[in-house]
């Protein structure tokens, strides 16, 4: 956080800790993560799987402190308030309203025996709590239109079962803007998807956080998908983050060890298969690489 | 395996279980010696002592010709947990291989096997028992059939559930390409994959089978006098109610404790090992 | 909904198949019986000439597949035989006994799915805590006993020693009502008597609940299993990220789906007790079918065993053909076809 910055962060993410309790011991997930994201920046937090980036974002919308088995600690602050510190009643309502979220697989992300209106609505509900159905299909209807879904009457009352994977990833979209958040939280967004409507998707999502102004958090393990959609990178590895900086910055030159690999394993049309990544290999455990940002 | 008794050994649930239930086998095993008066089991008469709430010696009081409560169910227990351990030793094994065989044959084999299956479970077990024991005469080895008739199609069932899903797995596939026998196959590849919910539900029966059981002599189709069994002291003693309780109250209660226990620990068992429900 | 209509003709064709077995199993067990079933039912006291007379009228000195095709060409008559213990058409026996049995069974199931659901929805939403750990061990211990040791128990409590509730009977010897429908619930209403009814609903409170406690158990067990598992799904996470509000989160969108698997085994349960109403309605001395059917298995009256074990049976299908409705009902997929219109 530089003191020059005139408006608070979106999210701010200072030493943040997680470990979970269980008979056998105590495992450590985080080892004190730092990390911001300013007003309508797409930030990309990259990781191989179990490195702890799925639950950052759990952890701040506060689904994980839920867990009785989890131990948390360290600051998270959206937009200036520590979220630890405010009454659980008043971050639950940011959820859905001024952060939201999503997920790898659209389809078994909505609910299987509700149809998408009856979930739109709740969505909706978030934020005007007294809405009716058809106020909220009419408000539905204008979001779906923007995520180039133009019969939104046979959507809303389709299930999810009933539609494609890239229609439901359209609709979740659609639900996750449907409330202008602040932030959006993007978990591996559409990776259950064919790579052509994975591309397609986000790229609608991308042009609609730019028409918004939404700050995204976009976790994810594929650099290639970071490359085309995020402003910064934090690299993350076992729990730490080991190196972060501008998105060019990083891929015209990638300091840590890790980074280095990480980028040599992005699948290549080229072909030679999908190269591996070795444990624990030397120089992983390098501290912290910093790419100085570029003066705005 | 190690860990998973570790498991069942740290849940106080199953610990319980296991109190309970050791305390219904030891007595059941051990009733010639624990029971205060062994003699009471059979066709024994005190009229002098008859009908007595509980005091001592008797401390569950004595039934309506004077014997022993508490020796009278200790004899129960055993007579109910011979039945059943013989009811599943003889209705598991049957149930798991037609599942097995249902399930990984396939074809029309399935279709007969799991059609015979239904008509099994399409008759309220209940009535399927007393309808058997009705036209056998009502007997202890007969009791054993009847329950036994209608506790395999359960096997069938949750056998053959696991085996459609094993039987698309890889070392199915696997041990087919290299020439396995069918046999080898559903009875060495596929069956220990169904072991560990098998024997969950095993647990589980025990205490069900004794259930039934004492359903059926309850209503004068089980066990004959003068065997003490729990279901008919319940059935005899209901009509000196509410004088009399304790000749329906402490069998009544041994009956829960026996299921209770073999339940509990069936439960943690299936928290660890996983099965169906 | 055309979907829903060949789930059901589906159902119905299976089922009729299965009743065929089951009239072929219970015929084939009531032949398979030791000693002479004419001799049995007239007594040591009849002589040769009555005992031929009956196994004549019986049809017992056919070949057993004749005499299966004559008790099958009566049934579809309608005609189940006359019973030897009453001396009556046993369709008339059945229909007299049976409403009170199905009555109370009735009862119970509604007991069942009105107090287990909730109890397992509650037990799975505060999972790990105190009140979980109570639903619970209640539910384990409601499975862990026969309904006839919970009706004792039940009835020293509530009738006896708390005199809340009537000992035994279904209504009170003062209210006369004409039978309509045999069920005394409904019977009451069109008589136009509220007192009868209310007189009636009283008496079936303490057995309808000995014979649901077991139920109750199983779906509440059942109901917080299948919740637990819909709980770690990703839709019941997107749910909590969007702050739906957990009430209605355990009471709709991880409820609904968690109903699905539970369903099919709530149904069965609920034919179980068809069996178990026997148990309870001995403790209660209610005029159902238990009675009948223990006298006429005592007599080895084989017509009338084989038509009771078959209208139970029938009722057990009809029971699981509307859970298979109801599940239709709930879930999409098998109401809307899933191929692309």
């Amino acid at each position: 956080m530089t003191p020059s910055s005139l408006k608070a962060p979106t999210l701010a993410i200072a030493d943040l800790t997680l470990g979970f309790r269980s008979w056998r011991g105590y495992a450590q997930v985080l080892h004190g993560i730092s990390l911001d994201i300013k007003p309508g920046e797409r930030v990309a937090l990259v990781g191989e799987s179990g490195s702890g980036k799925s639950v950052t974002a759990r952890i701040v919308l506060g689904l994980l402190q839920q867990l009785k088995t989890a131990r948390i600690s360290g600051r998270v602050e959206f937009e200036g308030h520590d979220l630890e510190a405010i009454h659980p009643a008043e971050r639950h309502r940011l959820r859905g309203t001024a952060m939201s979220m999503i997920f790898q697989d659209p389809t078994s992300s909505l609910n299987p025996v509700f149809t998408i209106g009856v979930q739109f609505h709740e969505v909706l509900k978030r934020a005007d709590a007294n809405l009716t159905y058809e106020a909220a299909a009419d408000r539905a209807a204008a979001i779906l239109a923007e995520v180039s879904i133009p019969d939104a009457d046979r959507v809303l009352s389709a299930y999810p079962f009933q539609l494609s994977g890239g229609m439901n990833q359209r609709v979740m979209i659609a639900m996750a803007l449907a409330n202008e958040p602040k932030l959006l939280i993007a978990d591996e967004p559409g990776t259950a998807l064919d790579v052509t409507v994975q591309a397609q998707t986000l790229h609608l999502m991308r042009q609609l956080v730019e028409d918004h102004g939404t700050a995204v958090l976009f976790i994810s393990h594929n650099l290639g998908v970071v490359r085309e959609f995020a402003d910064r990178v934090y690299v993350i590895y076992k729990g730490r983050i080991v190196e972060t900086g501008p998105t060019e910055a990083i891929f015209a030159d990638p300091r840590h060890p890790y980074t280095r690999v990480l980028m040599e394993a992005v699948p290549r049309i080229t072909g030679g298969g999908i190269p591996e990544i070795e444990e624990d290999a030397a120089g992983f455990g390098d501290p912290l690489v910093v790419h100085e940002e570029a003066v705005r | 395996m190690k860990r998973s008794f570790a498991i069942l050994l740290s849940n106080p649930m199953s610990v319980a279980g296991l109190i309970l239930v050791s305390i219904v086998v030891l007595s059941a095993v051990f009733a010639d010696y624990i029971a205060p008066f062994p003699d009471h089991r059979g066709a024994v008469v005190d009229f002098a002592n008859f009908n007595q709430p509980p005091h001592w010696p008797n401390i569950m009081g004595t039934d309506l010709v004077g014997r022993d409560m508490l020796s009278r169910i200790l004899y129960a227990y055993r007579i109910s947990l011979v039945l059943g351990v013989v009811v599943l030793a003889i209705a598991v094994p049957i149930g798991v291989t037609i599942g097995l065989a249902g399930g990984y044959l396939g074809g029309w084999a399935e279709y007969i096997l799991l059609r015979i299956t239904d008509v099994f479970l399409s008759i309220p077990p209940l009535v399927l028992a007393m309808s058997i024991m009705g036209v056998l005469e009502p007997t202890l080895i007969n009791g054993m059939m009847a329950v036994t008739a209608m506790w395999w199609p359960w096997y069938t069932r949750l056998v053959y559930n696991i085996t459609r899903a094993e039987r698309e797995e890889g070392y199915v596939l696997a041990a087919e390409v290299i020439g396995a026998s069918k046999l080898h196959i559903m009875f060495r590849e596929i069956l220990p994959n169904c072991v560990p919910a098998v024997i969950t539900k095993m647990t589980l029966d025990l205490g069900f089978v004794i259930l039934i059981v004492s359903s059926l002599s309850f209503l004068g189709l089980g066990v004959q006098p003068p065997t003490p069994d729990l279901g008919s002291m319940v059935a005899d003693g209901a009509r000196y109610l509410p004088d009399s309780w304790w000749l329906t109250v402490f069998p009544g209660l041994a009956i829960l404790v026996a299921v209770f226990g073999f339940n509990l620990i069936g439960d943690a068992m299936r928290d660890v090992f996983g099965g169906d429900q | 909904m055309s979907q829903i209509v060949r789930v059901l003709a589906k159902r119905l064709a299976t089922s009729l198949l299965v009743l065929i077995g089951v009239s072929m199993l219970i015929f084939a067990i009531a032949r398979v019986i030791p000693g002479d079933p004419a001799r049995i039912a007239l007594g040591p006291n009849a002589t040769v000439e009555q005992v031929q007379q009956l196994r004549t009228e019986l049809h017992l000195d056919e070949p057993i597949w004749v005499q299966y095709g004559i008790f099958i060409s009566d049934l579809s008559r309608g005609d189940l035989g006359t019973s030897l213990y009453t001396n009556r058409p046993i369709i008339l026996d059945i229909a007299q006994f049976l409403p009170a049995t199905l009555e109370l069974v009735f009862i119970a199931g509604i007991m069942m799915v009105g107090f287990g659901l909730p109890l397992g929805r509650i037990s799975a939403r505060y999972r790990g805590s105190a009140i979980d750990n109570g639903i619970r061990v209640i539910a384990l211990l409601g499975v862990s006993a026969p309904s006839f040791v919970w009706a004792v128990i039940l009835m020293l409590l509530f009738a006896f020693y708390l005199p809340i509730f009537p000992i035994a009977g279904r209504i009170s010897d003062i209210y006369s009502i004409a039978p309509v429908t045999g069920f005394l619930l409904i019977d009451t209403l069109i008589a136009g008597e509220p007192r009868a009814f209310a007189n009636a609903a009283w008496h079936i409170i303490l057995p309808a609940f000995a014979l649901a406690l077991s139920g109750i158990g199983q779906a509440a067990r059942l109901t917080r299993a299948n919740m637990i598992e819909t709980y770690d799904k990703p839709y019941v996470e997107m749910a909590q990220s969007y702050g739906f509000p957990e009430r209605r989160i355990a009471r709709k969108y991880a409820f609904k789906p968690s109903l699905i698997p539970s369903l099919t085994i709530i149904g069965l349960d609920f034919a179980a007790m068809l069996g178990n109403a026997f148990l309870v309605e001995a403790i209660f001395a209610w005029p159902g079918l238990s009675r009948y059917g223990v006298a006429v298995i005592l007599r080895k009256d084989l017509n009338a065993i084989v038509g009771t074990v078959l209208i139970i049976s029938a009722t057990f299908l009809i029971a699981n053909i509307i859970v298979d409705l109801l599940i239709a009902l709930i879930n999409p997929r098998i109401r809307y076809s899933q191929r692309p219109q």
